[in-house]
């Protein structure tokens, strides 16, 4: 060993190294990752398995397809033989990759398809949204929080409104609104179906409860030596924020991804189940479940299967939050909580 | 005390006046949306459309007309609707409203016994698949979207087994509590449940970690140390300390679902609520109604918050300072 090495100093592990292994120990956040791994690569495969398996336009309307069912051949849309005999009930699912493996919806478009189509604009939707939400909540967070004052009354107003503002209420009025006339802010246009009307949207309405504890947190901060030691020695305001206020305050902006994600997802889900989210031809969970309202009593799995995949999800995101919030915080994994 | 009480109801009519704007707003002045469009229907002429603004007093600027709606809908009571001209706004808010209390109150009443019960249970158990089971409970709570379990019940209660096991349950829709109790109560009891099946999870989830929490502080060693049995420690001290917030989140959820989050709920169902009506209302494009309603809502969640935070206040004096 020469003189210039130093001796095997043992250095402290950085906070994040420490969370990272606790999460890594964690049997929850395996679970719960090995089954968003699963649902984000059926969200891939989607345009190959409708094109290269399934061989279906699942966002076409194909009413008078027939269909080889194990050298039986069928109508995908039968005409109705139980209840009343109106209409026609779509096929029920066949069990076999590639030819309407979980049936028909009522306009013969293969569930499948379009249940993997729908994972896309879900999960792209509630992720963004997501994305949305935290990014304008740390910026109102830090700006609330390190100026004070008037600044801070003004948002923390605003915030409030907000707030008292039921969460679907709020989303479903600026739907109905946008949805019909699009959104032409300046130079920004965005068309009346575009997906990224709900990813606003949302991400504008659940702002209040992340940017609310941020800039209790960026306030106490604020108060505590070592900032007022940047302050005090004369450090720009950016250095202070991005420097000693941001790392503290990440934590719990981390924490908020994956709940805020779960959050957003079901939002999505339950605007376009009121058909004011995703339009059609496009699908997305909530769309899906939409649709198999009417085949409710005779083909349930187009109402069941996206419900199920919805939870699934969505539970993995909210265990996975957990796993992180016990990673990232001693004190709850000191308590022992749950 | 009282200063702190005023300020927060001070602060709660600024809360609702910023909403009422804000809803007005919404649709009135965001970019490109033209109300007379709407009420004119799709491909009006532009003589039908001038017809119209005049007529919905659409052609006055917009300051004039909010406070011209706030007075109709506030101080003379005599809103009408714009889709069913001369049908007056506040009777059907206040048809509505039972139906929604109903549903609110029964499916509160069922997830907060369940949840105080399972809470104090979980709790005291030291079983080693309390936790994770408890654990599970609160996640699919919040996991599960509502109406999506909805359309799962009535599945199940009014498709094949209809005939057999679930026999005796109505078909979807609301019987007010007045006109047949016991028709009401069969109308509202799977609605209830499945309400009630999402917020359970979470109090069961939150009350055991509450306890456990203050299991833990000084007072409750003092106790013990004083030669308290066990059980009186759980119930006189830590439940009841417990409670605390139990009722604070309570507040925040009763006021936000009887507010609007029933709105869902009151759809698969077929609840004439005042969710419906809101959502009826919304599409088609029912400002008055929209109006009436969004600020019935609010209205519910302010005054939740509001009581939460005096409750607070009387708990803990160290809250009125701030």
């Amino acid at each position: 060993m020469s003189i210039n090495e130093p001796a095997s100093v043992t250095l402290s592990e950085s906070p994040g190294k420490i969370a990272l292994r606790t999460l890594a120990r964690d049997r929850r956040s395996w679970i719960s990752l090995s089954i968003l791994g699963v649902i984000l690569l059926l969200a891939l495969i989607a345009p190959f398995y409708a094109s290269s398996i399934a061989h279906t336009d699942p966002f076409k309307s194909t009413l008078n397809a027939t269909i080889n069912v194990g050298g039986v051949t069928r109508q995908v849309l039968e005409p109705s033989t139980e209840g009343l005999g109106l209409g026609i009930t779509p096929i029920g699912p066949t069990g076999r990759p590639g030819t309407y493996f979980l049936g028909a919806d009522n306009q013969g478009r293969d569930v499948a398809a379009r249940l993997l189509y729908g994972a896309r604009n879900t999960l792209f939707i509630g992720a963004s949204a997501a994305l949305v939400t935290i990014l304008l909540s740390l910026l109102i967070g830090l700006i609330a929080g390190y100026r004070r004052g008037f600044v801070d009354s003004v948002l923390s107003r605003l915030l409030d409104v907000i707030w008292a503002f039921p969460v679907y209420l709020l989303s479903i009025s600026l739907s109905v609104v946008l949805l019909t006339s699009g959104l032409s802010l300046g130079f920004i246009h965005v068309g009346p179906g575009s997906i990224a009307l709900p990813i606003f949207i949302i991400g504008i309405v659940y702002i209040p409860y992340v940017a609310r504890p941020i800039r209790g947190q960026v306030l106490a901060l604020r108060e505590r030596e070592f900032v007022r030691a940047a302050v005090g020695s004369g450090a720009k305001h950016s250095t202070i924020i991005f420097r000693e206020i941001l790392p503290n305050v990440l934590p719990s902006v981390l924490v908020f991804i994956p709940i805020m994600f779960a959050l957003a997802m079901l939002t999505e889900s339950a605007l376009s189940f009121l058909s004011i989210g995703v339009q059609p031809p496009q699908a997305s969970w909530g769309t899906i479940i939409n649709d198999g309202l009417g085949l409710l009593y005779t083909r349930p799995v187009v109402a069941l299967a996206p419900g199920l995949l919805i939870v699934l999800t969505a539970a993995s995101l909210n265990l996975f939050g957990d796993a992180v919030r016990d990673g990232l915080d001693p004190k709850t994994r000191a308590r022992g909580d749950s | 005390m009282t200063t702190f009480i005023l300020k927060r109801i001070a602060a709660m009519f600024f809360v609702l006046f910023s909403i009422s704007v804000l809803v007005f707003l919404i649709f009135f002045a965001t970019p490109g949306v033209d109300p007379a469009a709407r009420i004119a229907g799709r491909n009006a002429d532009q003589l039908t459309l001038q017809q119209v603004r005049a007529s919905f007093e659409l052609d006055k600027p917009i300051p004039l007309r909010y406070l011209s709606m706030m007075n109709h809908l506030f101080v003379s009571q005599d809103l009408t609707s714009y889709v069913n001209r001369g049908a007056k706004v506040l009777p059907q808010l206040t048809q509505a409203i039972p139906a929604t209390l109903s549903l609110v109150f029964g499916a509160a009443i069922i997830w907060l016994l369940v949840g105080i019960f399972m809470g104090i249970a979980a709790a005291s158990s030291k079983r080693k698949w309390m936790d994770p089971t408890i654990s599970f409970l609160g996640i699919v709570g919040i996991s599960l979207p509502v109406y999506w379990l909805g359309e799962v019940v009535n599945l199940i209660t009014q498709s094949k087994l209809h005939n057999s096991v679930f026999r005796w349950v109505p078909p979807l829709g609301y019987v007010p509590l007045t006109q047949n109790p016991w028709q009401w109560f069969l109308h509202l009891i799977f609605p209830w449940l499945t309400l009630a099946l999402l917020y359970a999870g979470i109090y069961i989830r939150v009350l055991r970690s509450e306890i456990l929490t203050v299991m833990r502080e000084d007072y409750i060693k003092t106790e013990r140390a004083k030669g308290a049995g066990e059980k009186r420690i759980l119930y006189k001290h830590a439940t009841r300390m417990s409670l605390i917030t139990i009722v604070s989140l309570f507040g925040l959820d009763f006021g936000a679902l009887v507010g609007g989050s029933a709105l869902l709920t009151e759809v698969v169902f077929g609840i004439q609520g005042v969710g419906k009506l809101t959502f009826s209302a919304l599409q088609n494009f029912d400002l008055p109604l929209i109006m009436a309603t969004v600020m019935y809502a609010s209205f519910f969640v302010v005054l939740a918050n509001a009581v939460v935070d005096i409750l607070y206040a009387v708990l803990d004096p160290r809250v009125r300072r701030v």
